[in-house]
């Protein structure tokens, strides 16, 4: 079975100004007239816009009543298909969505729906707001699906925590060539290294201690290499055992550039011990050891920033991610891959925590998507000759407190607090940004 | 004898949906689709359109050639379902095949019903209900010089546009005071006659046949009021019949048709109904009714099918809810819901030049029902503001003048 590509709509963005619609209506009847269109954008309640638009369901109502199988959900575009030659005008596909996704349309008679115009849809190019996606992430299930996962069946996570996901993606894209080094923390507690006596992965795993990983693994894949075999070292590790108990033996072989993908899921804490704050908890928040009271209000310090440190290390590459952008991630997990059969890769994913972070269970990817999207987290690589670039736009960033708001590890902070993070972000924003411009530029001279 | 773990009696919507529905929670599960007719799995509601030659007979099937084999079911065409022994878990066909099951679907549909007439079984006669039926009738067309459709339902409404189209001539007989009764007021179905009347065909209203006689060419009948009609091809349309025939002293409770609860459950162990034969809870009307309308089909074959499967998944029936869509002579009739409730208020809207109509009916502020002709909405999204009971009242104006629009935004707001 495959996964699917779908148009995404964020009412947020949608000024309402009809251009889908017009495109759409080119497109399928030649006019403009908006009312052939197939996606069809409404005023909404709150002065806002609505959407109707067929979802190509996976169970399509529309498909169930047709008498006369004329409509059909192609399994390998996902699109549901109209027939016209099969269609007998009884319109009750329009009784059986309730989405209004299929339509009359008074001008031909017949009904008419979405087909995705074939996978280039005419709505989204149009769309000058970024209301309209059309979002292809199915195509990473869809490469990556057949690949034996490489993590047992049910593991100890805490509940609606991203680690899971993250452990068998990055697992899925290195493959079964793979030596694993997880030091104490949330990972093997969830039962990498498994317990009595059975490993939670089905490739070789080891738990260095925490101030040792970056060195044990150096040793596993030179050995490896002396006898001959590509095998990638690959650490899984948290914050705390990456910029604080290891950061010695982490420095020491980015610095050698030894051949490691060094991933660090960074939950900004010592989460699986009780939640105490790390080099890596940002300033404000709540951690067991950085308390809320009448004099505490979070901790004072600002985090430190890991990933800028390993770009000084002049690693062969570095970069920030995110399992809330999981396209992103998939290519840098690409490009780290292939940069650690040559040196030092270091890769660090952003990990909202369910349990220490406070927050609703269901909540982590959108958790995780707005750090993103306000500035909190900026996602960016970097490699010694293409120097640093962001990977997604930072010129349309929302106000901080939309992430803050949702944590409700910050939901203490008062409003000078708040204006203090602000201010530090754009600090390091303006910091990332010149360096991104010194990358343009070695770049801009590499091609001359 | 057969042994298995589902037996579906059926092979139009509710048992397909049911079968699907089943394969989402019971991948392995032997399955039995049995089926009286020979053709593959095909709807009834297609049939008046393989009469009009808009459909082609060989490209109406539901499902493809490998469909058993994918589903893995075994599918048994050609014997209708005799008797039953709900004690004893077992099923005979006609042709004397018993089927011991675990559980069993009832999804046999509807028999066309045949009035009462003297002197029927003297002439020939159309009915449609299979696509044999369908073949049969376009043939008869092509030879018909002056038809009649007894019954002024779907089946009858459509079968006598396509002997306009054929340039026969067409008289409906109707008992009802208007045609469409059940799914259009009076106002828009004497649009709709209006509309055959203009093409030339004779609508009776209020009538009723009292007697057939066999003539040279055809047969002539004779109407309560003492008319004589004479024609060469006569189509009894007058309405169908849950096909229960079989059920007789089997001990599933039956009204009009076999009465299920919100799970699609007879009074039977292990059995359970769907489809046209099923009387199911009625979610405007109260009590339990028999709706034979293709989307109820699907929606309690689903039920059906997750209950039979021990899916978790499973909710309780809704209720049913009157729908229709119909096309006549390039034109379209929607309806939803009920066009009177005790209570309930009214809104017309007539446009009698351009031929529109429609009349929205609310009750408690909700909507209880909204008929068109020629003014488009969305039926599926009626179907929901219904079944949720949504509020209209504070958007009530907006609704009235747009129903459209203004339900697409509230099922974007409620439900996308």
């Amino acid at each position: 079975m495959a996964a699917y590509e779908t148009i995404a709509f964020d009412a947020a963005r949608c000024t309402g100004c009809g251009d889908c619609m017009s495109a759409c209506a080119q497109e399928k009847t030649g006019g403009f007239d908006h009312a052939a269109s197939r996606i069809q954008i409404l005023p909404a309640a709150n002065d806002g816009f609505e959407l109707a638009l067929c979802r190509q369901c996976g169970d399509p109502g529309c498909v169930s009543v047709c008498p006369a199988a004329a409509l059909e959900k192609d399994a390998a575009s996902g699109v549901v298909r109209w027939d016209e030659t099969k269609c007998i005008d009884c319109l009750l596909c329009t009784v059986g969505c309730v989405y209004a996704g299929i339509a009359y349309d008074e001008r031909t008679g017949r009904v008419a729906k979405c087909d995705l115009c074939g996978g280039d849809p005419a709505c989204v190019k149009a769309c000058g707001e970024g209301a309209l996606r059309h979002v292809k992430s199915a195509q990473i299930y869809n490469r990556y699906g057949e690949l034996e996962d490489l993590f047992v069946p049910g593991l100890a996570g805490c509940q609606g925590c991203n680690t899971e996901l993250l452990i068998r993606h990055v697992l899925r894209a290195v493959g079964p060539e793979t030596v694993v080094a997880a030091p104490p923390g949330c990972i093997p507690g969830m039962g990498t290294v498994g317990y009595n006596g059975k490993t939670g992965t089905k490739v070789p795993v080891f738990h260095p201690l925490l101030t040792n990983t970056a060195s044990m693994l150096a040793g596993v894949r030179r050995t490896y290499k002396r006898k001959g075999r590509d095998v990638t070292a690959l650490a899984l590790a948290g914050d705390g055992g990456t910029a604080d108990v290891g950061f010695q033996s982490l420095s020491g072989a980015a610095e050698r550039g030894e051949e490691i993908l060094y991933v660090c899921v960074d939950n900004e804490g010592y989460m699986n011990t009780g939640m105490q704050r790390s080099g890596c908890t940002p300033y404000g928040a709540w951690t067991s050891t950085t308390p809320v009271g009448e004099r505490s209000h979070g901790k004072t310090q600002e985090a430190k920033n890991l990933p800028l440190l390993m770009v000084m290390h002049r690693c062969a590459y570095v970069a920030t991610a995110s399992t809330a952008f999981m396209e992103d991630l998939y290519d840098k997990l690409a490009r780290a891959i292939e940069a650690s059969k040559r040196g030092f890769a270091y890769l660090h994913i952003y990990s909202p925590c369910t349990s220490g972070w406070r927050f609703p269970s269901q909540a982590n990817i959108e958790v995780a998507r707005k750090a993103v999207e306000t500035g909190f987290v900026v996602l960016w690589d970097y490699t010694p000759d293409a120097g640093l670039r962001f990977t997604r736009p930072i010129d349309d960033l929302r106000a901080v407190d939309e992430y803050l708001e949702a944590v409700g590890k910050y939901r203490h902070l008062d409003a000078a607090q708040v204006a203090h993070i602000q201010a530090q972000l754009e600090k390091d924003l303006g910091l990332l940004k010149e360096l991104a411009v010194r990358g343009a530029q070695a770049e801009a001279r590499a091609l001359a | 004898m057969l042994e298995t773990r589902y037996l579906l009696v059926g092979s139009s919507h509710a048992a397909l949906e049911a079968l699907a529905a089943i394969r989402m929670h019971d991948a392995e599960g032997s399955v039995l689709l049995a089926t009286r007719d020979t053709a593959p799995p095909y709807s009834p509601t297609v049939l008046p359109y393989v009469v009009s030659g808009k459909s082609d007979p060989n490209r109406v099937r539901l499902r493809s050639d490998d469909f058993c084999e994918a589903q893995k079911v075994t599918l048994r065409s050609g014997s209708a379902l005799a008797s039953l022994d709900t004690a004893a878990q077992m099923a005979r066909f006609a042709d004397g095949t018993e089927v011991r099951y675990e559980r069993l679907l009832l999804a046999t549909g509807a028999t066309p019903a045949i009035p009462k007439i003297a002197g029927l079984t003297r002439v020939q006669y159309h009915v449609l209900r299979t696509l044999d039926d369908a073949v049969r009738l376009r043939e008869a067309l092509g030879r018909a010089r002056r038809a009649v459709v007894l019954g002024g339902g779907l089946v009858g409404m459509h079968a006598a546009e396509n002997l306009v189209h054929a340039r026969t001539e067409t008289t409906i007989i109707e008992m009802q005071p208007q045609v469409l009764p059940g799914y259009f007021d009076a106002q828009a179905a004497s649009l709709i006659s209006g509309a055959f009347a203009e093409r030339g065909t004779r609508v009776l209203c209020g009538q009723s046949v009292v007697s057939v006689a066999p003539r040279e060419s055809g047969f002539a009948l004779k109407l309560l009021g003492g008319e004589r009609v004479e024609g060469d091809l006569l189509l009894i349309a007058a309405g169908v019949r849950p096909t229960i025939g079989y059920l007789s002293g089997a001990g599933v409770a039956t009204g009009d048709g076999v009465l299920v609860d919100r799970r699609m459950r007879t009074s039977a162990s292990n059995v359970w109904a769907a489809g046209d034969v099923a009387q199911a809870e009625s979610f405007l009307q109260g009590g339990r009714r028999v709706n034979g309308i293709l989307p109820n089909a699907v929606e309690q074959g689903r039920i059906a099918g997750m209950d039979m499967a021990g899916d978790p998944g499973a909710r309780d029936y809704r209720g049913g809810v009157p729908i229709n869509t119909y096309h006549f002579f390039g034109r379209q009739a929607l309806s939803v819901g009920v066009d009177s409730l005790e209570g309930c208020e009214t809104h017309v809207q007539v446009d009698e030049a351009a031929g529109r109509y429609r009349k929205i009916v609310l009750k408690d502020g909700r909507l209880a029902g909204i008929f068109s002709i020629d003014l488009p909405f969305d039926a599926g999204v009626m179907v929901e503001l219904v079944l949720r009971g949504t509020d209209l009242a504070p958007v009530k104006q907006a609704f009235l003048e747009n129903p459209r629009d203004t339900a697409r935004a509230l099922m974007s707001r409620l439900w996308r």
